[in-house]
């Protein structure tokens, strides 16, 4: 498991210097500590990104145990839960993201 | 009726167990639910509240909650799946919950968790654990006691996969329990079970459903402790309703018939009627039925009994047909001025109309005014009029709730009733008849083209009362009744009484007149004999005279005779006979 997968550190991986770039997706992931399913949701979606939106997204990983208030704030119920920010409209998908065609749909994302 | 006593011998069991310890509970505060349930909801565990839309389960658990924080020092948390926090704050508001100001106080929470599936899809495994978080933050934050989540089963419409969700709901009750919080768990319920996704599996300590039921336009609430795990509870259906207090629930009755009784008696504010009844009137805290048909004076007569039981005491007359002023000027027109009696405080009269509003309302807004004026005796007019609020059904427990909290307190009441003419009289009221302690039957014979007003005592428990019907009359100096009278045929009325006596009367005069005639008579026969004693006396006096006279007269010429023989002899010379001295 690289660095990136570790919980508790908002992960933000920087689109590159791709100047290609129309709008970057901002993503958030919610998940709940250290469970496998945490684990599997975050490296599931990081694997994604790299192949469909390599360089032009930015993603947030928040542990809602440490900041719980941002259950609330986000109208948040499931977990794990992907909000993407940008670009609008805000789309949210649930899940371990193991379902890569759900979560492509989900994000708007066109599989050329 | 009432709470059963007897344990089941599975709960009897499961208490004997080593580890038995009393269920605690938690007292919700809620007016009547506490003691149907012998003490409020199983303390630490979830409880079920369900019921079809609009039957008042938010309001029961945002009551629960409030009334935990405001009573019972403990906080809550409210989670609303359904209605936004401001619409919330604002229907309790209505209500008078001041939720803002608890909130602001950190007594209560709230919380709204909304699934939005429109924006929202699923990609792989997920749990509910967000859920859990924010409840968990929201229960940390204020160091809630109890929770409600207000309608959980939305939450079935924001997710496709039921097995998970199902799961999930199972750890959150189990959850909570070993969270100790005292849950309340709204669901609505659907088809032909308690709710529609089955929740009361998960939920199985206590179930309560609530029930909102319109029969011939009038609305009822009723609730129903569907099941309480390891506690006794009442199994009735127990009226309630929701008013500016909240929610107050009824119980159909108090379980035991143990209410004091007293020997003491109160007047009717009649005195023939007093008189009827062993001389001295009602007891005190007895119920009294006037039943009678329309316009036999019943008004009247229990406007009398207010005025007497006014008069050093407090009364309330509820009044469902007439308003106060209405009966303030009819009662003047017999002579019975009400009015000093309302200013000085004593009296009061409470006018409503049966069908504004439901019977458990009407009992409710009738047991308050008593609570806060705590009158000696009450008269309600007419108690009938109660089954055009309900059915008679209804309005007989109702009657019987009535009657119970009156008794407990020793409140004196009596309760008018209209019969229908055509009817078996007695048969109308039969049903709450025998709540009765006395039952005075007023009504109008008619004969001889007019009706008159009849009253008897049906009956009165614990006197010895007249078995006679006595005729009334509603003068100007109030109702009076007449004595007993019988003719030939029975107890006469009005004017057949009245021309009865008064031929009567007649012949009594011609009797006197006879007889004084024929005193007359006597004495003047007496007059005349005594005139003829008179002459006859004289007439024998005058005849002892003469006969007097003429005795002398003979006497004088014997003795001339004597002396003329005896010269004779003499001149002859010799003594006559021997006796000759």
């Amino acid at each position: 498991m690289s660095d990136d997968t570790r919980i508790g550190i908002d992960l933000v991986e920087r689109a590159a210097e791709d100047n290609n770039v129309e709008t970057p997706y901002v993503l958030e992931l919610f998940v709940t500590g250290s469970t496998p399913r945490s684990i599997r949701a975050i490296s599931n979606l990081k694997a994604l990104c790299q192949e469909y939106l390599h360089g032009r997204y930015v993603l947030h990983v928040v542990d809602l145990y440490q900041q719980p208030e941002l259950a609330k704030h986000n109208e948040l119920v499931a977990a794990p839960t992907l909000i993407k920010r940008l670009p609008e409209p805000i789309r949210r998908v649930i899940g371990d993201m193991s379902d890569t065609a759900e979560v492509l749909a989900g994000l708007n994302i066109a599989t050329a | 009726m009432g709470t059963p006593r007897l344990r089941s011998p599975l709960v009897t069991t499961t208490l004997n167990s080593p580890t038995r310890r009393p269920l605690s509970k938690a007292r919700t505060g809620i007016a009547g639910f506490d003691d149907v349930t012998g003490g409020g909801l199983p303390q630490g565990r979830p409880t079920l509240v369900c019921g079809y839309a609009g039957c008042g389960k938010t309001l029961f658990a945002m009551e629960f909650l409030v009334r935990g924080a405001t009573q019972f020092g403990e906080t809550g948390v409210f989670v609303s799946f359904e209605e936004s926090e401001s619409d919330l704050v604002e229907n309790v508001t209505s209500i008078g919950f001041d939720l803002t100001g608890l909130i602001e106080e950190n007594l209560i929470r709230l919380d709204q968790i909304t699934i939005n599936r429109a924006d929202m899809s699923e990609a792989g495994e997920y749990d509910l654990e967000a859920v859990f978080i924010r409840i968990g933050h929201a229960i940390d934050s204020i160091g809630a006691r109890r929770i409600v989540l207000d309608t959980l089963e939305t939450l079935f419409g924001g997710f496709t996969n039921e097995g998970i969700l199902r799961s999930e709901l199972q750890r959150l009750f189990r959850w909570l329990k070993d969270r100790g919080i005292t849950a309340v768990i709204t669901a609505e319920r659907g088809g032909g079970s308690l709710t529609r996704q089955g929740l009361e599996e998960y939920v199985s300590d206590c179930v309560i459903l609530l029930d909102h039921r319109v029969i011939d336009q009038v609305s009822t609430r009723r609730m129903r402790i569907v099941k309480y795990r390891g506690s006794l509870h009442g199994t009735n259906e127990y009226p309630f309703l929701i008013d500016v207090d909240g929610i107050t629930v009824m119980p159909l009755s108090a379980s035991c018939l143990d209410y004091g009784t007293s020997s003491e008696r109160v007047s009717t504010g009649v005195k023939g009627l007093d008189a009827m009844m062993g001389g001295q009137g009602l007891y005190r805290g007895s119920s009294v039925l006037l039943s009678g048909t329309a316009g036999t004076g019943k008004t009247s007569l229990a406007a009398h009994f207010a005025l007497a039981s006014s008069a050093a005491e407090k009364c309330v007359y509820f009044a469902f047909q007439e308003s106060p002023s209405q009966i303030i000027r009819n009662m003047r027109s017999i002579g019975l001025d009400l009015t000093p009696r309302l200013n000085s405080g004593r009296l009061e009269i409470v006018s409503a109309r049966p069908s504004h509003y439901g019977l458990e309302m009407h009992l409710s807004t009738m047991l308050k005014k008593i609570d806060s004026f705590s009158p000696q005796s009450i008269v309600l007019d007419p108690l009938s009029s109660f089954v055009s609020a309900g059915s008679v059904s209804d309005a007989k427990a109702m009657v019987v709730r009535l009657v119970d909290t009156l008794k407990s307190r020793g409140i004196t009441a009596y309760f008018t009733s209209v019969t229908l003419g055509g009817v078996a009289l007695e048969a109308t009221d039969m049903e709450i008849s025998s709540l009765m302690d006395t039952w005075l039957f007023v009504k109008q014979d008619e004969s001889n083209g007019e009706r008159n007003r009849l009253l008897y005592v049906l009956k009165s428990r614990g006197m010895n009362h007249s078995n006679q019907v006595r005729e009334f009359l509603i003068t100007e100096e109030g109702i009076q009744l007449r004595e007993v009278y019988r003719g030939p045929h029975g107890v006469l009325t009005g004017t057949a009484r009245v021309a009865l006596e008064n031929r009567e009367r007649a012949e009594a005069a011609l009797h006197l007149e006879e007889s004084l005639r024929e005193k007359s008579l006597v004495e003047v026969r007496r007059k005349m004999i005594e005139a003829q004693i008179a002459a006859l006396s004289a007439e024998l006096l005058a005849c002892e005279v003469e006969s007097d006279r003429r005795g002398k007269s003979i006497e004088q010429s014997r003795a001339q005779d004597v002396e003329a023989r005896e010269s004779r002899a003499r001149s002859r010379g010799y003594v006559l006979n021997g006796d000759q001295k």
